[in-house]
């Protein structure tokens, strides 16, 4: 009988999704020796025509991490999208849009700008720009276009399940392959896998007295007491308005929750929720003060949405009119 | 559109103690309002949930008006307040997502302030109107064809 077969595929993504699957260690054997693996270009030789050479619905299981930034993303979301059965968003940036996302809030031409032409490193007087199709003597070249805005795999089709992460903790991501190859049922589709289902608090084991708040402190501007809740002293921690699933594993190491796992089930918008979350423990009922105290949180977008701008209502900065 | 066509669609969350009130209080004394504020009766401007907001302009509002009880009115003590530390970290958001933050607002409105709602609900409404209409840039739903991509 022929193996379940696995695909694994990086689209605008660090790798750090790539590194956290090997992190399985010693079980990775188990998983290879389970799956037939028909394509995982950060690890194995395989072409994107041998992904097109299989039949649609080849591949069982396929983990796409990363978000959809270029034509390159997209068109293989698409491809691997029609060889699936099932198609997991591995990652935070699969799922939510993560930090490639952050680049929303800024355009393509800006983007370009700072890269190409303004950062001190670069000399580039014919101001030459990344176009997708290029003639030269011996033909034309085509890269893939990078596009305006950065969009979540599920924006670009359809998606059966979303680990989250940033990366997804290795005993989760065993966890889920360990059901799968235990042939246990699986979940509705769309469900968040491989997670929590209360928030990143739960899993923190810090003492919580909701103290009201006149400053808050950027994370080297203070020492945070180890067994004290990071919001109550102060330190903006998005534990409450994130999924549980990675163990707590920042405020663990006196470093405050930035949300990767996602919103918490249930919550419409993570950064909406840290809005909430902020706003009621200011120990202020002047909107002078408040405004001073709330200038102590710059970049509260980057901040609140930092792993989700591309999957949020407002979804990038609106162009001026 | 021009701009003397266009009607700004505002939505107007109301606290049903005082703000609300007064709104009604504007209606029983037949003065002119704004027919372009929808009003949504809520228990209290601290019940206002920020993602009530953004739902309300990505689901086509210009316009948010919040409206509650004066400080130190609130029939629970400090829900107001806690409006207000909202909206100010809300308009924040709203500014960095390049949504213009004066097309939400907040306001107190007791219950026999009739008027002064009467007129707040034409003074946004003519605010918003030289804001023109909103058009937010949004991702397509999951599954569906992404022109945006295009």
């Amino acid at each position: 009988m022929s193996k379940p077969t696995l695909a694994l595929y990086w689209a605008a993504s660090c790798g750090g999704c790539e590194v956290t699957v090997l992190d399985l260690e010693e079980k990775i054997l188990d998983v290879a020796g389970f799956f037939d693996i028909v394509f995982w270009p950060c690890a194995m030789d395989f072409k994107y025509k041998d992904v097109e050479a299989l039949e649609d619905g080849a591949i069982n299981l396929c983990l796409f991490n990363g978000a959809i930034r270029t034509s390159e993303n997209e068109a293989m979301a698409r491809l691997l999208r029609r060889k699936s059965q099932v198609l997991v968003a591995f990652g935070a940036c699969a799922t939510d849009g993560s930090i490639p996302g952050l680049a929303n809030l800024t355009t393509r031409e800006l983007i370009f700008r700072t890269a190409y032409q303004e950062s001190l490193s670069t000399l580039n007087l014919d101001e030459t720009r990344p176009t997708p199709r290029v003639a030269v003597p011996e033909g034309e070249l085509e890269i893939p276009e990078f596009y305006e805005s950065v969009h979540t795999l599920a924006q670009v089709v359809p998606v059966d399940y979303f680990i989250p992460g940033c990366p997804p903790q290795p005993p989760q991501i065993l966890a889920v392959i360990s059901a799968i190859m235990q042939g246990a049922a699986l979940p509705p589709a769309g469900s968040v896998i491989g997670a929590g289902e209360k928030t990143c608090c739960d899993e923190c084991g810090r003492k919580r007295e909701e103290k009201r708040l006149k400053r808050f402190y950027r994370v080297w501007e203070i020492e945070p007491k180890p067994d004290e809740c990071l919001l109550d002293q102060g330190v903006v921690c998005l534990g409450p308005a994130t999924r549980s699933g990675c163990g707590a594993l920042c405020v663990k190491a006196n470093m405050p929750c930035r949300g990767c796992y996602g919103p918490a089930p249930n919550v419409l918008e993570q950064g909406l929720k840290m809005v909430s979350a902020i706003s009621s423990v200011i120990d202020s009922s002047d909107p002078a003060e408040i405004n001073s105290i709330l200038d102590q949180v710059p970049d509260p977008v980057g901040t609140f949405y930092r792993f989700s701008v591309p999957n949020s209502m407002l979804y990038r900065k609106q162009h001026p009119a | 559109m021009e701009q003397n066509q266009f009607e700004p669609r505002i939505v107007g969350f109301l606290c049903n103690w005082c703000a609300y009130t007064g709104a009604d209080l504007a209606g029983v004394s037949r003065m002119k309002s704004a027919p372009n504020l929808r009003i949504i009766r809520v228990m209290c401007s601290g019940r206002v949930d920020p993602s009530f907001v953004l739902r309300a302009f990505q689901l086509g509002a210009d316009g948010v008006l919040i409206a509650g009880c004066h400080p130190g009115d609130c029939h629970y003590q400090e829900g107001n307040f806690k409006a207000l530390r909202r909206v100010l970290m809300l308009k924040r958001i709203l500014r960095d997502f390049g949504v213009d933050e004066r097309r939400l607002r907040l306001e107190w409105i007791s219950a026999s302030e009739g008027e002064k709602f009467a007129r707040l609900s034409l003074e946004f409404t003519e605010e918003i109107r030289t804001l023109g209409p909103l058009t937010l840039e949004t991702a397509v739903e999951p599954g569906l064809p992404v022109e945006v991509l295009a």
